[in-house]
C-alpha cells in the first residue's frame, strides 16, 4: 500500500511523445454496397448455378439457329411431330429419331419392307427381309423382343416391339414433277450416288390396301405377302421371316422394265406433268443441297423444326420478360418515389389509382388489350401494355415504403439544409438507399412475366403464332391435343419454361438476400 | 375496429364501381354483329334496343346498372346458352369449380402445414433443404405442367383415373357422385403441387422467425419442452399471417384456376370465361369480369381484415 504513495510524475514516461498521430491507412480495400451484396450473392451457390442456367438459355436461345441451316419459317410437312435425331450420334443410339412401338407380323414387315424396296431401286427382288434390315434407309433401328398376344378371337398371335425411325418411316411418296426437272433429279443421282426416283406401283388385284399409299410396293392378298405365279396366275402365300423375300408389284413396260415416271398432263417439255415415285428421305436432300436429315429437337405438329421454334419462343419471352420489368421498373420507381416523398394528399390520391389499377384482373386487363388494339397495333405490344398497366404497382409500392423509410433521416435533412432540390433530394440521396430492393422486385416480375405469356397464348386468348415465330405456350398449346403420342412436343418447351421459373425465381431470391444487409452473417 | 372496416369496405366499392365501369365501357364499344338467321336476329335486335344499344354509352351503362339493382337482370346470353340469363349462366358454372378448388384446398393447406413445420423444426438438417429445394423446384414449375404430367401418368401409363373431368350425364347428374369424384382427382392433384410447396414456404419462414424470437427462450426457461413450447408458442404466433392467407384463398377459390379448368374440362368459372371472349358472348364476358373483379378485391380485404381481428397490433391503415 505504502509504495503505490510513491509513484512520482518522473515515472510515468510519454508513448508517442515524438510520433505524429495521423489516421491509419486500411489495409483492405473498402466494401461499398454493391460490392458486398456480389460477395453475397456469390456465397448463395443455387443462386449461383440458377443464374449460370438462365445464362445458358439465353445462350441457346440465340446461338441454336446457328446450328441448324432450317430458318424459323422452314416447314417440312412429311416430317411432322417427328422425335429428335442428328445423323451423327444415331449409331450411339442417341436421338436417332426413332420410337418405341408394338407391331404385329403384318405391321412389322410393311415397315421392313421400306429398307428392302430402297435396296431394290431396279426393280429385280430377290432381297430377303434380313438383307434388308442392313440398308441404311432401313427405319427399323432394332427389334426390342417378341411377345405373343391373344386376340379377339382367341388366336395366338406374335407381337414385336422395335424401334423405329420416324423420318424413314414415311418411306415412299409419289410426287408430281415437271418434266423439266426430271434431268436434274438424274444427275444429282448420278453425282451422289444415291437414289430418288423408284418404280411406280401397278395398280390391281395385288396391291393391298391404299393404292395412293407409295409404300404398298409388294404383292399382298388377304393382309398376307404373296407370290405370284407367272404362268398360272396363282398365288402362293409367303410365311414371315428373315428370309422372306417379297415380291414386287412394280409397273412395268412391255420389255419387263420397270416404269420410273408416267406423263400426267400438261403442255410441252417444261410444262407436261410427270408422276414419279420417289423415296422422301433422298427427295429432302436432293430439294436441300444434299443436306442430311438432321432434327436436333425434332420436329413441331406442323412440321418446323423444333429447336429453332423453341428458341425462338425463349427469345421472345426473355425479351418480353426484360423489357416489361425494366418498364416496370421505371414507372414503378417514378411513381413510388413521388408517393413516398410527397406524401399527404398526394400519396392519397396516388395510392386510390394504385387500388383501382391493382384491382383489376391481369387477365382481363390482357383479354381486352387484345380484342381492343391487337388488330392495330400486333399482338406483342398489346400483350406489353397489358403487363404494364398494373404490372408496376408492386414495385411502387415497395419504393414508396423505402421512401418513408429514408426521407426523415438525418442525411436528407443534411442535403435539404444545403439547398438540394426535390428532384436531387428524391434520386441521388432516397432513391439509391431503395435500390436493392427495386431490382429484386424487378427480376422477380421475370418469372411470373414468362408464365403468364406462356397462359396466355396456351389458352388463346392471346395469339403469337405465325409462320416466322412462336411462343413457348403457343408450342404447348400445339401439343396439348397429340402430345401423349409424341411426348417430345410437350417435354422440351415444358422442361425449358419450367428451367428458366426455377432459375430466375432462385435467382432473383439470391439477389434479395445478397442486397439486404440485415441477413449479413446470419446464415453462417 | 368498426368504423375501420366500414371505411375498407366503402373504398373496396369504389374501386369496384370504378374498374366495373371501365370495362362495361370497353365492352360496350366493341362491334357486335347479328346472325344471319331473321327471327334470331330480330330478336336479339329487340333486346339491345331494350337494353339502349343505340343510346350514348353513359346513358347504356345507366340502364345496365339500373337493370340490375331492380331486376337483378346482367344481361343475356346468346352464344353460350341461347337466351339465358348471364347471371344463371355464371352462376351454374359455380359449383364445378368451387369443388375442385376446395378439394385441393382441402388436400393441400393440412400438407402444406405439416411440411413447413417439420422443415421449421429441422431447420438446416438435411431434411429442411431436401423439403426447400422441393418447394422451390413446386413453386416454380406453371400449374399446367403439373397437369399434363398427372395425365401423362394416371391416364396413358396407369390408366387408373380419366383424362378429364365426366361431364354431369355421365357422373349421374350431379357433382356429388363418386364417379364424378374420381375424375376431379387429376385436376386436385395438379393444382395441389403448388399451393401445397407455397404453404410450406410460408408456414415455414413464419415459424422459423418465431422459433428464434425471445419468448422461446423465455418458454424453454420456465420449464416447457421444446415441443410444448413450439406448439404452444411458437406455432400460435406462426400462424398469425398464415390464417389470413387461408381464408383470403377461400374466396379465391372462387375463381378458380382458367389454364385447369381448360386442360381437365371442367365447366367452371374459367372456362366460361374463355368460351365468352371466344365466342364473343358479351353479357356473360361482362358479368365474368365483374366477377372475378370482385372476388379478388374481396380476397384482398378480407385478408387485411382478418389481420386485425386475429391480432389487434395490426390495423392496417389505421392512423
Amino acid at each position: 500500500m505504502d509504495n503505490n504513495k510513491k509513484i512520482s510524475p518522473e515515472m510515468f514516461e510519454f508513448v508517442n511523445i515524438n510520433e505524429r498521430l495521423t489516421d491509419k491507412k486500411f489495409d483492405d480495400k473498402p466494401i461499398g454496397f454493391l460490392k458486398d451484396a456480389w460477395l453475397r450473392f456469390r456465397k448463395n451457390k443455387a443462386s449461383v448455378v440458377a443464374a449460370i442456367i438462365i445464362l445458358l438459355i439465353c445462350l441457346f436461345s440465340i446461338v441454336a439457329p446457328l446450328f441448324t441451316w432450317h430458318k424459323a419459317n422452314f416447314m417440312d410437312p412429311y416430317y411432322a411431330k417427328k422425335s429428335p435425331r442428328i445423323v451423327w450420334l444415331r449409331d450411339l443410339g442417341i436421338a436417332d429419331g426413332g420410337t418405341n412401338g408394338d407391331y404385329s407380323e403384318i405391321g412389322l414387315t410393311k415397315v421392313q419392307s421400306l429398307g428392302v424396296a430402297a435396296e431394290d431401286w431396279e426393280g429385280k427382288g430377290g432381297i430377303t427381309i434380313a438383307e434388308g434390315m442392313q440398308s441404311e434407309y432401313q427405319p427399323v433401328i432394332k427389334i426390342n423382343n417378341t411377345f405373343t398376344k391373344t386376340d379377339a378371337n382367341k388366336n395366338e398371335k406374335t407381337y414385336y416391339n422395335a424401334k423405329v425411325d420416324n423420318y424413314l418411316n414415311v418411306g415412299f411418296l409419289y410426287l408430281s414433277i415437271q418434266q423439266s426437272e426430271l434431268p436434274k433429279i438424274q444427275a444429282f443421282e448420278q453425282e451422289h450416288g444415291i437414289h430418288i426416283l423408284y418404280p411406280l406401283i401397278e395398280d390391281n388385284e395385288w396391291n393391298n390396301g391404299d393404292a395412293k399409299d407409295a409404300n404398298n410396293w409388294y404383292k399382298m392378298k388377304k393382309n398376307a405377302p404373296v407370290t405370284v405365279d407367272e404362268d398360272t396366275g396363282r398365288a402362293k402365300t409367303l410365311q414371315y421371316g428373315d428370309d422372306l423375300v417379297l415380291e414386287g408389284n412394280y409397273e412395268r413396260d412391255g420389255e419387263g422394265n420397270p416404269v420410273y415416271w408416267k406423263y400426267t398432263g400438261g403442255g410441252d417439255h417444261s410444262t407436261a406433268q410427270l408422276k414419279v415415285r420417289v423415296l422422301y428421305y433422298n427427295w429432302y436432300r436432293y430439294q436441300h443441297n444434299n443436306k442430311e436429315v438432321n432434327y436436333a429437337f425434332g420436329t413441331d405438329s406442323q412440321g418446323y423444326d423444333l429447336m429453332v421454334r423453341l428458341a425462338g419462343g425463349l427469345r421472345l419471352s426473355l425479351l418480353l420478360a426484360v423489357s416489361v420489368s425494366v418498364i416496370n421498373f421505371i414507372i414503378g420507381a417514378a411513381y413510388g418515389a413521388i408517393e413516398g416523398y410527397y406524401g399527404g394528399v398526394v400519396d392519397l390520391v396516388m395510392e386510390r389509382v394504385t387500388d383501382i389499377l391493382g384491382g383489376i384482373p391481369f387477365i382481363i386487363v390482357a383479354t381486352l388489350f387484345q380484342i381492343h388494339l391487337s388488330a392495330r397495333l400486333g399482338a406483342i405490344p398489346c400483350l406489353i401494355f397489358a403487363y404494364i398497366l398494373n404490372g408496376w404497382i408492386g414495385i411502387a409500392y415497395r419504393v414508396r415504403t423505402q421512401f418513408y423509410r429514408f426521407k426523415h433521416q438525418e442525411f436528407v435533412l443534411a442535403a435539404r439544409t444545403l439547398g438540394a432540390k426535390d428532384s436531387r433530394l428524391i434520386w441521388k440521396h432516397v432513391f439509391p438507399n431503395s435500390l436493392g430492393t427495386i431490382v429484386t422486385s424487378a427480376a422477380l416480375i421475370i418469372p411470373g412475366v414468362i408464365f403468364n405469356e406462356s397462359m396466355l397464348s396456351y389458352l388463346g386468348i392471346v395469339k403469337l403464332g405465325s409462320a416466322n415465330m412462336t411462343s413457348l405456350g403457343t408450342l404447348l398449346a400445339d401439343a396439348s391435343a397429340i402430345w401423349t403420342n409424341y411426348p417430345h412436343l410437350m417435354i422440351l418447351p415444358a422442361l425449358f419454361i419450367s428451367l428458366l421459373e426455377i432459375s430466375f425465381n432462385l435467382f432473383g431470391n439470391g439477389l434479395r438476400d445478397a442486397f439486404n444487409p440485415s441477413l449479413r452473417n446470419v446464415e453462417d | 375496429m368498426g368504423k375501420y372496416v366500414l371505411k375498407r369496405l366503402l373504398l373496396m366499392l369504389f374501386t369496384f364501381f370504378v374498374i366495373v365501369t371501365i370495362t362495361f365501357m370497353l365492352i360496350r364499344i366493341l362491334p357486335v354483329e347479328l346472325p344471319v338467321e331473321k327471327n334470331l336476329a330480330e330478336a336479339i335486335k329487340q333486346r339491345w334496343e331494350a337494353l339502349g344499344y343505340n343510346k350514348p354509352l353513359l346513358e347504356q351503362y345507366g340502364i345496365y346498372l339500373k337493370n340490375i339493382f331492380t331486376k337483378g337482370d346482367f344481361g343475356t346470353s346468346w352464344k353460350i346458352e341461347f337466351r339465358a340469363d348471364a347471371a344463371k349462366v355464371l352462376t351454374s358454372r359455380l359449383l364445378p369449380t368451387v369443388m375442385v378448388n376446395f378439394y385441393s384446398m382441402i388436400v393441400s393447406v393440412p400438407l402444406g402445414i405439416l411440411f413447413g413445420i417439420y422443415a421449421a423444426v429441422r431447420k438446416n438438417k438435411w431434411d429442411d433443404h431436401l423439403i426447400s429445394t422441393l418447394v422451390m423446384v413446386f413453386i416454380s414449375v406453371p400449374s399446367y405442367v403439373y397437369a399434363f404430367l398427372v395425365q401423362y401418368f394416371l391416364y396413358f401409363k396407369l390408366g387408373v383415373l380419366p383424362l378429364t373431368l365426366y361431364s354431369l350425364a355421365d357422373a349421374g347428374g350431379s357433382y356429388f357422385t363418386w364417379k364424378m369424384f374420381t375424375s376431379m382427382i387429376p385436376a386436385i392433384i395438379a393444382l395441389s403441387f403448388g399451393s401445397i410447396a407455397g404453404y410450406c414456404r410460408f408456414v415455414r419462414a413464419e415459424l422459423t422467425e418465431s422459433l428464434t424470437s425471445e419468448y422461446m427462450l423465455l418458454a424453454r426457461t420456465k420449464g416447457l419442452t421444446r415441443a410444448q413450447a413450439t406448439s404452444r408458442h411458437a406455432l400460435k404466433n406462426a400462424m398469425v399471417p398464415i390464417l389470413p392467407s387461408i381464408l383470403s384463398e377461400l374466396i379465391n377459390l372462387l375463381g378458380g384456376s382458367i389454364i385447369i379448368e381448360q386442360i381437365f374440362a371442367i365447366p367452371g368459372v374459367g372456362q366460361l370465361y374463355i368460351k365468352s371472349i371466344n365466342l364473343l358472348d358479351y353479357d356473360v364476358f361482362m358479368i365474368d369480369c365483374i366477377f372475378y373483379t370482385f372476388v379478388g378485391l374481396l380476397a384482398g380485404i378480407v385478408t387485411d381484415l382478418s389481420y386485425g381481428f386475429i391480432d389487434p397490433r395490426i390495423r392496417m391503415g389505421e392512423k
